[in-house]
C-alpha cells in the first residue's frame, strides 16, 4: 500500500490554474432575519480534497454546510457542485451526504437497516444492499454489531455507523459536522487518521467542519478559516500556520507572540521594526510597507529560544528578560518570560534530551532570540 | 439524610402508588367482582349471600359455596349487552381515530413552533378544563340542537336549508367525545415529538426521503409511542363514557356505561351491573396486557 505522503504531496490542485472546482460557492449571502450568518462568501472546493471549515462557534461554518447539504438556503449567491448549480434542488436530490454532529442515527433500527435506510429510498434491490451494507460494516470495522440499536453501542461504535451510513450511498461529497467532537480524546486521535485514509481510499471529497483546529491541521488539504461569515484565509495546514494572513488567523491558530511596532525599513525581501517596547526586529518578508506604517510582527513559541548566554545576534531580534513562568509538559517546557518592558513572551522548547532538572529556573535572568525568518509581518 | 434513612426514604416512595392502587383499584374491584358472582335479593343491601363475622367460619364458607357465575352467564344471553359492548367499542374506537386525525397534526404544530410560545400553546390546550366537564357537555346541546347555534350558522350562511338533526344522534356521540378527550390525545403526542431530535428527519431527507416520507418513516415512527399513549388515555374512559352519550346520543344506541347505570339505579340489580363492569374490565385490560408484553418483547429485540 503507497503512503498518504506520496500521493498527498503532489496534490495540489489548488494551484494548478487547469483544475476546475468540484464545489464553488459564489458570493453566497445566508441572512436569519437581520442576523448575517454568511457575508458574500466565495471558496472553491477541489475534487478529492479533505477540505476543512475551522471556526468559533457562530461564524457560519455549519450554516456553509447545510446550505451545501441543502437545509438552508442561500439568501443571495449560488453554490456549484460538479458544475451544476444546486439551486433549487431539495436534499433529498443532492449527491451529497452528511454526517451529523448528534450523529442523528434512527433509533427505532438496527445498526444495518441505518445502513441501508439510504440505499432503501433509492430503491435499490434487497440483495445489493446487503452487500452494500456488509462492505461498509466491514470499512467501519461493525461487522459483529449489524443487528444492535444504537443505544446498545458505544459512543465511537456509534460514530461509525454514522460514517458508513453517510458513505453508503457512496456520494459525491461527504460533508461532516464535527465529527469526532463527541468522543475522548484518544479515539479522537485515532479516528482522525482513519478518516483520512478513508478518504484516500474512497477517492471523495470530504469537507468538514470543526472548532478544533489540530483535527484539521491534522486531517485536512486545505483549511478555510471562517469568521462573522467570511473566510479569513483558505490555505494549507503549514501555510496557515507558518504564514497566517492576519493578525486574526495568527491568533486563532496555536499559541502566538504578537508584537506591534512600527516600520523602520522594507524592501530586499527584508522588513524591520521597531516594537512599541522598544525591541528591534528584523524580519526576512517579501511585504514591502511603507517606513513608518503600523505593522504586527508575529513569531510562534517554539520559534524564540531562550537561553542564559547574550545570543550572537543581539541587540536585534533579542531582549533580556526573566523567567516568569515555567510549564513543564513532558515533551516540551513553556517559559513565560518578562522582558524589561514589562511584556511577557512565551516561548517553548522541546525537551530533546532527558533532564530531571533544568538549567532555567524561577526568577533567572535570560536572552529570549529567533531568527530572521522566525515569524511574519501582520499588515492590519 | 444519612445512608439508612434515604434507603427507608426509598423504599417508602415505590410503596406509595402500590398502596393507591392497592386501596384505590384491587380492593374496590374485588367487592365488585364478589357482588358480581351473587345474587340479587329484596334487601339491604340488595343482593345474597352477605357476610357476617358473627357467622364465623363456616358462614363464610357457605356463604362462598353460594357464589355463581349466573349472571355472567345472564350477560351472553341477552343480546342487549352484547349489542350494548360492541356500540360502546365501536364508538370509542371511531371517537379515537377521529381524536387522534385532529390531535397529531395539533401536536405536530406546538412541537414545530418556536420555543418561547409552547408553553402558551400548552395551556391554551390545558385551558378547557378550567371550566367544569359537564357544562362543556352542556354548552355542546346548545350548539348541536336543531335550533342551536350550528344550525343557525349553516342556515344563515345558505349551507343548508333544513336544520341538520346531530343532537340525540351518535354524530353528537362522536363529537362530544373528540371534544372532551382531545387534551389526553394532544398531550402525550406533543411531548413525544417535542423530544425528538430534529436533525433525525434531516437525516432522513440527507438519505434520499422527501419531506412527506421522512415524515412517515422516521418522525411518525418514533412517535408512535406517544401516539399508543394518547389513544389508550381516550380509548378506555370512551368505552365506558356515561355522561356524553346519556346527555348527547340518542336512544338507538345504548353504550355499556348507560346500561351500567340502568342496571344500577333503575333496575336495582347490583349483581348484574358488578358483572357488566367486570366484563368491561377484562376487555379492555387484557388486550393492553398483551399489547405491552408484545412491545416490551419488541423493544428487547437484539439485545
Amino acid at each position: 500500500m503507497k503512503s498518504l505522503g506520496s500521493i498527498r504531496r503532489s496534490f495540489a490542485p489548488w494551484s494548478d490554474p487547469a483544475s476546475k472546482p468540484f464545489i464553488s460557492f459564489r458570493n453566497v449571502t445566508k441572512k436569519f432575519g437581520d442576523f448575517v450568518a454568511v457575508d458574500n462568501l466565495s471558496l472553491d472546493i477541489f475534487p478529492r480534497e479533505f477540505f476543512a471549515l475551522l471556526g468559533a462557534s457562530g461564524c457560519g461554518k455549519s450554516t456553509l454546510l447545510r446550505m451545501l447539504a441543502g437545509f438552508e438556503q442561500p439568501t443571495s449567491g449560488e453554490i456549484i457542485l460538479d458544475g451544476q448549480s444546486l439551486a433549487g434542488t431539495p436534499p433529498y436530490r443532492r449527491p451529497v451526504n452528511m454526517m451529523f454532529q448528534s450523529y442523528a442515527l434512527f433509533p427505532h433500527m438496527t445498526v444495518e437497516n441505518n445502513i441501508a435506510f439510504g440505499l432503501k429510498q433509492d430503491g435499490m434491490p434487497k440483495t445489493e444492499i446487503a452487500e452494500r451494507v456488509d462492505q461498509m460494516l466491514k470499512l467501519v470495522k461493525l461487522d459483529k454489531f449489524a443487528k444492535r440499536k444504537p443505544h446498545q453501542l458505544s459512543g465511537g461504535q456509534r460514530q461509525r455507523v454514522a460514517l458508513a451510513r453517510s458513505l453508503a450511498k457512496r456520494p459525491k461529497v461527504l460533508l461532516l459536522d464535527e465529527p469526532l467532537g463527541a468522543l475522548d480524546k484518544k479515539l479522537r486521535e485515532e479516528t482522525q487518521f482513519e478518516l483520512m485514509d478513508l478518504q484516500q481510499e474512497l477517492g471523495l471529497t470530504f469537507v468538514v467542519v470543526t472548532h478544533d483546529q489540530e483535527e484539521a491541521m491534522t486531517m485536512a488539504d486545505r483549511i478555510a478559516v471562517m469568521a462573522h461569515g467570511k473566510v479569513i484565509q483558505v490555505a494549507t495546514p503549514p501555510e496557515i500556520y507558518e504564514a497566517p494572513n492576519s493578525r486574526f488567523v495568527a491568533d486563532f491558530i496555536g499559541d502566538v507572540n504578537i508584537f506591534d511596532g512600527t516600520v523602520s525599513a522594507a524592501g530586499g525581501g527584508y522588513v524591520e521594526l521597531t516594537t512599541d517596547g522598544g525591541l528591534s526586529i528584523r524580519v526576512a518578508s517579501p511585504e514591502t510597507p511603507s517606513v513608518g506604517a503600523k505593522a504586527g510582527f508575529a513569531v510562534r513559541p517554539e520559534k524564540i529560544r531562550v537561553g542564559n548566554a547574550r545570543p550572537a545576534c543581539a541587540p536585534l531580534n533579542a531582549a533580556e528578560g526573566v523567567i516568569w513562568d515555567i510549564g513543564y509538559l513532558g515533551d516540551m517546557t513553556v517559559f513565560h518570560v518578562k522582558l524589561k518592558d514589562g511584556r511577557v513572551v512565551k516561548a517553548s522548547s522541546l525537551n530533546a534530551v532527558r533532564a530531571v532538572e533544568d538549567p532555567l529556573g524561577y526568577d533567572q535572568e535570560v536572552w529570549i532570540w529567533f531568527d530572521e525568518n522566525a515569524g511574519v509581518v501582520l499588515r492590519d | 439524610m444519612t445512608k439508612f434513612g434515604s434507603a427507608v426514604f426509598n423504599r417508602l416512595v415505590i410503596i406509595i402508588p402500590y398502596a393507591w392502587l392497592m386501596f384505590f383499584f384491587l380492593i374496590p374491584f374485588f367487592i365488585v367482582f364478589r357482588i358480581s358472582l351473587s345474587q340479587t335479593a329484596v334487601a339491604m343491601p340488595p343482593y345474597l349471600p352477605v357476610f357476617d363475622l358473627a357467622d364465623g367460619l363456616s358462614g363464610i364458607f357457605s356463604g362462598i359455596r353460594e357464589f355463581s357465575i349466573d349472571n355472567y352467564l345472564w350477560l351472553t344471553q341477552d343480546a342487549l349487552y352484547i349489542n350494548a359492548y360492541g356500540a360502546s367499542l365501536w364508538i370509542a374506537g371511531v371517537s379515537t381515530l377521529c381524536t387522534l386525525l385532529i390531535a397529531y397534526p395539533i401536536a405536530y404544530g406546538m412541537a414545530q413552533a418556536p420555543s418561547n410560545l409552547r408553553a402558551t400553546l400548552l395551556m391554551l390546550v390545558i385551558l378547557p378544563f378550567w371550566t367544569s366537564f359537564l357544562i362543556r357537555v352542556y354548552a355542546w346541546i346548545a350548539i348541536l340542537k336543531p335550533e342551536g347555534l350550528l344550525n343557525q350558522f349553516l342556515l344563515g350562511i345558505g349551507v343548508i336549508d333544513q336544520p341538520l338533526i346531530i343532537l340525540n344522534t351518535n354524530w353528537a356521540i362522536y363529537i362530544g367525545i373528540v371534544y372532551s378527550y382531545l387534551p389526553f390525545m394532544v398531550l402525550p403526542i406533543y411531548s413525544a415529538l417535542e423530544k425528538m431530535d430534529h436533525s433525525l428527519n434531516e437525516a432522513a431527507q440527507d438519505l434520499g426521503c422527501t419531506p412527506i416520507s421522512a415524515f412517515w418513516q422516521v418522525t411518525f415512527r418514533l412517535s408512535l409511542p406517544g401516539v399508543i399513549a394518547g389513544c389508550m388515555l381516550v380509548f378506555i374512559p370512551a368505552v365506558g363514557e356515561f355522561v356524553i352519550p346519556d346527555l348527547l346520543g340518542g336512544s338507538e344506541t345504548l353504550m355499556i356505561g348507560k346500561t351500567l347505570w340502568n342496571e344500577f339505579n333503575a333496575n336495582r340489580d347490583w349483581p348484574v351491573s358488578a358483572a357488566v363492569a367486570t366484563i368491561l374490565l377484562l376487555i379492555l385490560v387484557v388486550p393492553i396486557m398483551f399489547f405491552q408484553q408484545a412491545q416490551a418483547k419488541a423493544d428487547g429485540e437484539g439485545r
